[in-house]
């Protein structure tokens, strides 16, 4: 722990170094997901409601999501650029040092740009509370910040997977944007508008309902599960990162040196 | 125009290379294409309020924005050029008796469509087959598609030299990405890639009119799928060469500028 607070310093300080970037960059994270946002908002204007849901309900499941992406990409870079740690052969130095590899991964780069988009999220997390009359309790803010906790640690989990791909594809692939990116798009509006299939997988494969929907419909008095109960639910989500975790020891077994 | 000419069979054929990583960008463009019309479906089923556009339309659309993402998209760059002006290797380039910016619109114009003409055919062939709503269909009339295929043309050559202006302005911000991630953004929320125009409300659409943007990729879409008739596609195709005029013209004057104080960077 004492090692991972002093990566994150070290990865602060070198990022500070390049000022005017950093600022343009945190900028730049805080629009792109800013005009996503946008978006949702006319559409719901023109649309007023999606299968029952308000704006302010979307916009606190919005919120979630991006606050866990933004986390899990700001503490989880490092597997999500590992392809060029296995390509440059940096990946055997980590190898050979005493330490887990997973903690030196994590460690070998933080994005601190996504501040930005963690902004944003938190303006449009406020936004949605100030409208909605939730009548709060211990177990619903709790619920809430499992929610956030649980997301990252699926992002985190899904990262872990394809940075395991590369160790027998080198390159990095495309297609994990699909689980990263595309489960951020997704999960961004709350399951039940979508078709089953992607419900099941979203479920089972990846269990972003545990997040998004459960948890969600709770904290707004939509169903009749008891609070404590949805409490729990985010916390089966994180148990996802376990198996994640198992296939990436089972990748470094495999692993094949690039040499160089 | 030959040697140009060149550069465009050269890079084209590199980009025709990475074929794996174009079947992952179609399987990757396929999950975002359902994302997107699920939504929508959603939000349609919610209203009962006409739109401007129909849904059936709006499945088109999206489908024909996914197959030619590299047409409209503006963050699809080059970080070679990129590294040649943060590096200095810029200096061996203008040793070379060619005008650059030809060289470089050649080159960048030719990437997008190696990488257009991989992903397009598969994605165009499958939506083609897809069952009724979720299926592209033919446009309505003949005219329609002849003017489909006109403005997207022009619209591949309004985003190059675009994008040509960005390259240019590394010239001066020496790092690209700040910036450049800001620019890439608004303009793809102006051209429609995140909100469809016709859904954005009035007073948007016609800010959005007003830049070049939505002529890249809201226009051919919408002329394919009949939500814009004939009388103004035909129009908007005036406008399009206007804008194709200037951006070039103001590219071709800025690198000029920006090349006379060039200070090459060491190496």
């Amino acid at each position: 722990m004492k090692l991972y607070i002093k990566y994150i310093l070290i990865n602060f300080k070198s990022q500070l170094e390049y000022k005017t970037s950093f600022i343009l960059l945190s900028i730049g994270q805080f629009f792109v997901p800013f005009l996503v946002f946008v978006s949702m908002y006319m559409l719901f204007k023109r649309f007023n409601s999606l299968d029952g849901w308000s704006l302010y309900e979307v916009a606190l499941c919005y919120s979630i999501m991006h606050m866990a992406f933004s986390l899990s990409e700001c503490f989880a870079r490092g597997f999500d650029s590992f392809s060029s740690l296995i390509k440059t052969g940096s990946f055997d130095r980590l190898l050979v040092r005493p330490q887990s590899t997973v903690l030196q991964v994590l460690g070998s780069k933080f994005e601190f740009t996504r501040i930005g988009r963690l902004t944003q999220s938190i303006l449009v997390l406020i936004y949605a509370l100030s409208n909605l009359a939730i009548s709060w309790n211990i177990f619903k803010v709790l619920t809430l910040i499992f929610m956030i906790l649980s997301g990252s640690l699926i992002f985190t989990g899904i990262f872990i997977l394809g940075a395991t791909l590369c160790f027998w594809t080198i390159e990095g692939l495309e297609i994990i944007n699909v689980f990263t990116d595309g489960g951020r798009e997704i999960a961004q509006y709350p399951l039940n508008i979508y078709k089953s299939w992607v419900k099941k997988f979203f479920t089972f494969v990846i269990p972003f309902s545990t997040v998004n929907y459960i948890p969600l419909m709770s904290i707004l008095d939509k169903n009749t599960y008891s609070q404590v109960l949805a409490m729990f639910i985010p916390i089966i989500g994180m148990l996802f990162i376990i198996p994640c975790l198992i296939i990436w020891n089972f990748g470094i077994k495999h692993y094949k040196s690039t040499g160089s | 125009m030959k040697q140009y000419f060149s550069f465009f069979k050269m890079s084209m054929s590199k980009g025709l290379q990475y074929r794996i990583a174009a079947l992952a960008g179609v399987a990757t463009q396929f999950f975002f294409g359902f994302t997107f019309i699920m939504i929508f479906e959603a939000f349609y089923r919610s209203s009962n309020t006409p739109q401007p556009i129909s849904i059936e339309q709006l499945i088109q659309f999206v489908w024909l924005q996914q197959s030619f993402l590299l047409f409209v998209m503006l963050w699809f760059r080059d970080m070679e050029i990129f590294d040649k002006i943060t590096t200095g290797n810029i200096a061996y380039e203008l040793c070379r008796p060619t005008d650059i910016y030809s060289y470089w619109y050649a080159r960048l114009l030719a990437q997008r469509l190696s990488g257009a003409l991989l992903r397009c055919f598969p994605i165009l062939i499958i939506t083609a087959f897809l069952p009724a709503p979720y299926g592209l269909s033919f446009p309505p009339t003949i005219v329609h598609f002849i003017l489909f295929i006109i403005t997207l043309t022009l619209g591949l050559i309004i985003i190059v030299a675009i994008s040509m202006l960005i390259y240019i302005s590394v010239f001066y911000t020496l790092s690209p990405t700040g910036s450049l991630l800001i620019v890439s953004v608004l303009g793809e929320f102006l051209s429609g890639l995140i909100i469809p125009v016709p859904l954005m409300p009035p007073m948007l659409k016609k800010i959005v009119y007003f830049f070049p943007f939505r002529y890249t990729s809201d226009l051919p879409f919408r002329i394919y799928v009949g939500n814009i008739d004939i009388n103004e596609a035909t129009i908007s195709i005036f406008i399009q060469l206007a804008w194709i005029f200037i951006l070039i013209m103001f590219g071709k004057w800025w690198i000029k500028r920006a090349l006379k104080k060039v200070v090459v960077q060491g190496g």
